[in-house]
């Protein structure tokens, strides 16, 4: 069954997504149905983490005799579909899984009310299918496929509340942005696919010589990608469709949304890996566009008065971290001295902020999605003095600020540590971007403390009362997580986020199939 | 397992942080139990006194959030007039965004920078 995994970390949730409308005069059981499925998927995800921790590369052919048969004899290229998981896929797997299934959870009680119940849910088990095929598979075509299908599944959820203008607005605005992206990287990998007669991801980056042909399917593929996590100045699609999605799904939208970064970073250190030259001018772009991202994000999240657009804000800004630790480490990938001195951490900063990331910021948007479901606004200007009606809410709200403001000795500030110390070592003023970004994050939660839960209890809140348990339970495991990750930071470095980024480092490894071709 | 994160430059262990940080809320527990031993919860006491005016309503004396950090936004007027005019909403305007920076990124990936 081990060696099946990848194939069912795909099978598992897809099979879940076909039998939601089963339910549809059930809605408890759908949503009981949808918690189970991404409740497996979890465990399915632990195990192949610990497969691919301990025992390398792990490669899944499809239609295959064996699954491994990577080439059967009498062949000299990669004929069938395969799923290649290495440490960093495997990453990513986890990141999903888990969002997916708090996701599930929270949404038990945060949609209810709403109708179309067994669509939502075997939309949000879609989303996860697109977002693991994406983050496991091998091959081009296919990585095109699973971004389509969470493209897809991610736009008919943010506008999901339909009866919402604005939530159909940016669900039209979502899919456009997510379809132009596809298209791009669908004619990037045909200008690949037409050099080299493969979508191999490993074959291709095992033959590549780069020409000028290459380099705009690489241009096309980085704008591509960058766009879709959402970098400056591509970003303006992020806050509408963050703000608009219920909050239940807002984990796995995030988890989407890095999950084109996992493809930006896949195609800039696996597949362009051997460009030599340029590689340190890629790895320039990223980090300049990183900083960018930090700060404008963070400037435009300090005016808004939408919470969640706040937030949403924010979700731009914090891309810009990850975007700067791998793109410092990208900049130095072809010199072994300053790799081996700064780079490799500053991959490890960027990557591992991902991960907090994704819990920090569901875990702040769950909070807005529970402000939203007690006062039915969103407004800042119009709440106040919550903090005592609803306590959960409030601590969540308070650990999750101060992650994502890199207070110690909550998981933000371990991360964050790393980008610092890394960026300046390739330039100072990065790290100067870096920290005033930080400033002003605290300043901008600070400004949501004060208005939503300070303050004396307003007359129209008095018989307001602390969210459902589902949602509570949700928003206290990701509480927990910040504070784990925070106090054990070497815990999830030494066996998730370093061999994650020596599996980037170690292009050459995934180029020879795991070391089976 | 080490609890000690070894980083290019230093190191940082939260296990310690934690230690320190109980230190300090014990001190600033002690300084705060040597304060006014006359206070009392629920009694006229902690009403607020303005003069002999009736008190306003909690929503009237409420800072909102559009107040605050308003000194800062004033100061970066300009700046925001900027950044808040090239956020239209207008879909045809984030594709041309995204057509222009990967116009701009190509160029610079094909050498011709």
């Amino acid at each position: 069954m081990i060696e099946h995994l990848p194939a069912l970390m795909i099978a598992v949730p897809l099979f879940g997504a076909f039998i939601a409308p089963i339910f549809k005069k059930h809605y408890k059981g759908v949503s009981i149905w949808a918690i189970i499925i991404t409740g497996i998927t979890v465990i399915l995800s632990l195990l192949l983490a610990k497969e691919v921790v301990t025992g390398g590369i792990m490669v899944y052919v499809f239609g295959a005799d064996k699954p491994t048969l990577v080439l059967p004899s009498g062949y000299s290229v990669p004929i069938r579909i395969m799923f290649e998981v290495d440490a960093m896929g495997a990453f990513m797997a986890i990141s999903a899984t888990l969002m997916s299934f708090v996701g599930a959870l929270y949404s038990y009680s945060h949609v209810e009310k709403e109708t179309g119940l067994e669509k939502y849910y075997s939309l949000l088990m879609l989303l996860e299918v697109g977002i693991l095929g994406m983050v496991l598979t091998g091959d081009l075509f296919n990585l095109f496929v699973f971004l389509e299908i969470a493209g897809i599944a991610g736009s008919a959820l943010v506008g999901f509340r339909n009866y919402r203008g604005e939530a159909s607005e940016a669900g039209i605005k979502y899919l456009i942005v997510s379809a132009v992206a596809s298209l791009m990287v669908l004619f990037a990998i045909g200008i690949l696919y037409g050099q080299y007669g493969n979508l191999n991801l490993a074959y291709i980056a095992r033959n590549i010589s780069p020409n000028l042909v290459d380099m705009i399917a690489l241009g096309l593929l980085f704008t591509s990608f960058a766009m879709k996590c959402g970098a400056v100045p591509m970003h303006y699609w992020v806050p509408d469709a963050y703000t608009e999605v219920p909050a239940g799904i807002n984990p796995p939208l995030l988890v989407a949304t890095y999950a084109s970064l996992y493809a930006l970073f896949r195609v800039s250190f696996t597949l362009f890996a051997n460009i030599v030259v340029d590689l340190a001018r890629v790895g320039w772009i990223m980090s300049i566009l990183g900083v960018l991202t930090m700060f404008i994000g963070v400037t435009m999240a300090l005016v808004q008065k939408d919470v969640k657009r706040l937030m949403s804000y924010h979700a731009i800004s914090q891309t810009g971290y990850m975007l700067l630790g791998v793109g410092v480490g990208l900049t130095v990938l072809h010199d072994p001295s300053k790799l081996a001195e700064f780079g490799r951490d500053a991959m490890a900063g960027g990557v591992f902020h991902i991960i907090n990331h994704i819990i920090y910021k569901s875990l702040l948007l769950m909070t807005a999605g529970a402000l939203f479901y007690v006062t039915g606004t969103r407004n800042l200007n119009e709440m106040g003095g919550l903090a005592r009606k609803m306590p959960v809410t409030t601590i969540s709200f308070m650990v999750g600020a101060a992650a994502i403001s890199g207070l110690p000795p909550f998981n933000g500030f371990a991360s964050k540590l790393l980008i610092y110390e890394t960026s300046y070592r390739l330039n100072p003023l990065l790290t100067v971007f870096a920290m005033v970004t930080s400033v002003l994050t605290l300043a901008s939660f600070v400004k949501v403390f004060a208005s939503a839960f300070l303050g004396p209890p307003l007359e129209k809140f008095e018989s307001t009362r602390e969210v459902p348990k589902p949602m509570v339970i949700a928003m206290i495991i990701l509480a927990a997580l910040c504070i784990i990750f925070g106090l054990f930071p070497n815990l999830v470095l030494d066996k998730l986020v370093y061999p994650a980024v020596d599996a980037l480092i170690n292009f050459a490894q995934y180029h020879s199939w795991g070391g089976l071709a | 397992m080490s609890f000690t994160l070894t980083t290019p430059s230093g190191f940082w262990n939260p296990i310690l942080w934690l230690v320190f940080l109980a230190l300090f809320s014990i001190i600033a527990y002690l300084i705060y139990s040597r304060g006014n031993p006359s206070y009392k919860k629920d009694t006229e006491q902690i009403k607020p006194y303005l003069s002999g005016n009736p008190e306003p309503t909690k929503e009237k004396v409420q800072v909102k959030a559009g107040d605050i950090y308003w000194g800062f936004i004033e100061a970066l007027k300009g700046y925001y007039k900027v950044l808040q005019a090239i956020h239209t909403g207008d879909m045809r305007d984030y594709i041309l965004w995204y057509l222009g920076i990967g116009a701009i990124i190509t160029f610079i990936l094909i050498g011709g920078v």
